[in-house]
């Protein structure tokens, strides 16, 4: 059986990667999930240099999912250089690169940066919804989404996925804008801006007031952007939003990604990755499918 | 690295011990031999739109019986889930998380307040020396009695219905306690004021905070709190509570 997908010329020994975000960069979970089984690991966002995120609270649980505004925090390109990429080199699993940035220049930064590092692929994201500058204000018009991509792609010696956000009135314009600036992939959808109240307290669940939405309970969301933007651009999508064990990943690829990334699923169960690798592969096999690649977009209309 | 494990677990007994607040002792297969007092556990939701795990002290081990036990309080859906679990009921739990209380030599204060005092009970049982214990209350008490066995024990309502009128601070005030080191977990007030009272002092001052946790083990970056210098992990200043905490040298850290 072949569970090998191919991303921009990077091949995957399984479709399974992890969400940007919720995995750290794979040292936490390694005490419990073999990152070897892994298609890839997604880092978490690094900048050029290091941020201290938003204030606390940061998260909140939703029914079906999860709130949060951790504001990317992270060390910066140089620590995460030495300390990140060395720690995922260990395991026979690819290395995507998520990059955040506040500027056009911050991301070019970054990119230049890791050209010469052993980074498989990289992630530009401009869809983060809980920073002020840079992040989803680069992902909600599809002009400033082609122009950051053209400019990455100058300075990227990877291959560029280009991860949207689904708070956008039209996700396939998103998806071709990015095609247009030279994306090699695209990934959605981050999260989709959300807000809880503290009825007693009368206060914001989170400190930022707003936060990103995320779980199964915006799977749905996830399979109809995903299956929009499959149909609009060449270049293979990663589908993201809601993963959270088989079924929900080939519904994904169904609806035309060559990939999933597993996100808030991880914090309830860290080793679901590793299950929907399993399951896909019992999947395939119960189908009578001998090639995972024969299910991207092989969604019928029903009769 | 210490060891750290995701289990299932069963339910030994779960009751309610003062108004919303419930004791549970829970078999593990690990986890409680591991767990050091300070650490936590991490406590999942059967119910699945309840994705997060919780937080959750460990009070006391019985590595004999493998058992590990949590006093928590009912605080939303999650631990009101837990809270109507029998004898018997499979529980899913993940830990030990955290650093630990570092375990010293000399006189201490264990100050705990409200639902920051089951991990002191657990402290109390494994620290050595000549201990103090100052337990503040909102009104009802519990736990308290417990304590007796490793030393004397002062309360503090804020109705005072039980020991001291006021805070912990007070107690200790009112009966003239002294000690070397101080070590606390309760309510961020409390907190505040226990930092400050062992600064004038030049106190050792330890201190376990909490915050709203997604993965419990580092990786989220939910879970932060500020710190004085720049963090060896993070590269900033702040520390992940769930990793570099959850107790904290009060003075590397503002809350």
């Amino acid at each position: 059986m072949n569970l090998e997908v191919k991303i921009a010329g990077v091949t995957l020994k399984n479709p399974v990667m992890t969400a940007s975000g919720t995995f750290g960069s794979g040292e936490e979970f390694s005490d419990f999930v073999d990152l070897n089984r892994l298609g890839a690991v997604v880092t978490k966002g690094v900048a050029n240099v290091p941020w201290e995120g938003n204030p606390t609270p940061r998260v909140a649980e939703v029914c079906g999912g999860m709130l949060n505004a951790i504001g990317l925090q992270n060390p910066g390109i140089d620590v995460f250089v030495k300390r990140d990429i060395p720690f995922l080199k260990r395991f026979d699993t690819k290395i995507v690169v998520n990059v955040c940035g506040k500027s056009a220049a911050d991301y070019c930064e970054v990119a230049e940066r890791l050209s010469e590092e052993p980074v498989d692929l990289l992630e530009i994201n401009i869809s983060c919804p809980n920073v002020k500058e840079g992040g989803i204000a680069f992902g909600q018009s599809s002009r400033s989404v082609e122009q950051i991509t053209r400019e990455v792609k100058k300075y990227a010696a990877q291959p560029v996925i280009m991860k949207l956000s689904p708070n956008v009135t039209d996700i396939a314009e998103m998806a071709r804008a990015a095609e247009a600036g030279g994306a090699d992939a695209v990934s959605l959808i981050n999260t989709l801006t959300g807000m809880k109240i503290d009825i007693h307290k009368r206060t914001f669940a989170l400190a930022n007031k707003t936060g990103g939405l995320s779980g199964p309970a915006i799977h749905p969301v996830a399979v109809r952007m995903v299956y929009e933007a499959a149909r609009a651009v060449k270049v293979p999508v990663i589908g993201m939003g809601g993963v959270t064990d088989t079924q929900s990943a080939v519904e994904m690829m169904l609806a035309g990604a060559s990939a999933v990334s597993v996100g808030t699923v991880n914090f309830h169960d860290f080793r679901a990755t590793e299950k929907i690798v399993q399951g896909i592969e019992a999947y395939l096999k119960e189908q009578g499918i001998s090639d995972v690649n024969e299910i991207v977009g092989a969604v019928r209309q029903h009769i | 690295m210490s060891e750290k494990r995701r289990e299932r677990g069963t339910v030994i007994r779960n009751s309610e011990i003062s108004n919303g607040i419930f004791d549970m002792w829970v078999r593990t297969e690990e986890i409680a031999r591991l767990a050091v007092p300070g650490q936590f556990v991490t406590l999942y939701c059967e119910d699945e739109s309840r994705l997060l795990p919780r937080p959750i002290s460990v009070c006391d081990t019985d590595e004999t019986n493998r058992a590990l036990r949590v006093v928590y309080r009912i605080a939303g859906k999650g631990t009101k889930e837990f809270a109507g679990l029998s004898e018997g009921a499979p529980l899913t739990l993940a830990g030990p998380f955290g650093n630990g209380f570092p375990i010293r030599k000399g006189t201490s204060f264990l100050i705990g307040g409200g639902i920051g005092i089951p991990p002191m009970l657990a402290l109390a049982k494994r620290l050595g020396g000549e201990k103090q214990m100052i337990l503040g209350f909102r009104d009802k008490t519990f736990l308290a009695d417990e304590f007796l066995q490793y030393g004397p024990v002062f309360v503090a309502t804020e109705d005072g219905s039980a020991g001291t009128k006021g805070n912990v601070l007070d107690a200790i005030r009112e009966h003239h306690l002294d000690a070397e080191r101080i070590y606390a977990c309760g309510p961020l007030p409390m907190l505040r004021a226990v930092k400050a009272y062992a600064a004038e002092r030049g106190m050792e001052c330890y201190v376990s905070l909490e915050e709203r946790m997604a993965c419990g083990i580092g990786a989220c970056l939910g879970c932060v709190c500020k710190s004085k210098e720049t963090d060896a992990h993070t590269n900033v200043q702040n520390k992940r509570i769930c990793k570099e905490g959850p107790v904290f040298e009060a003075g590397e850290v503002e809350f």
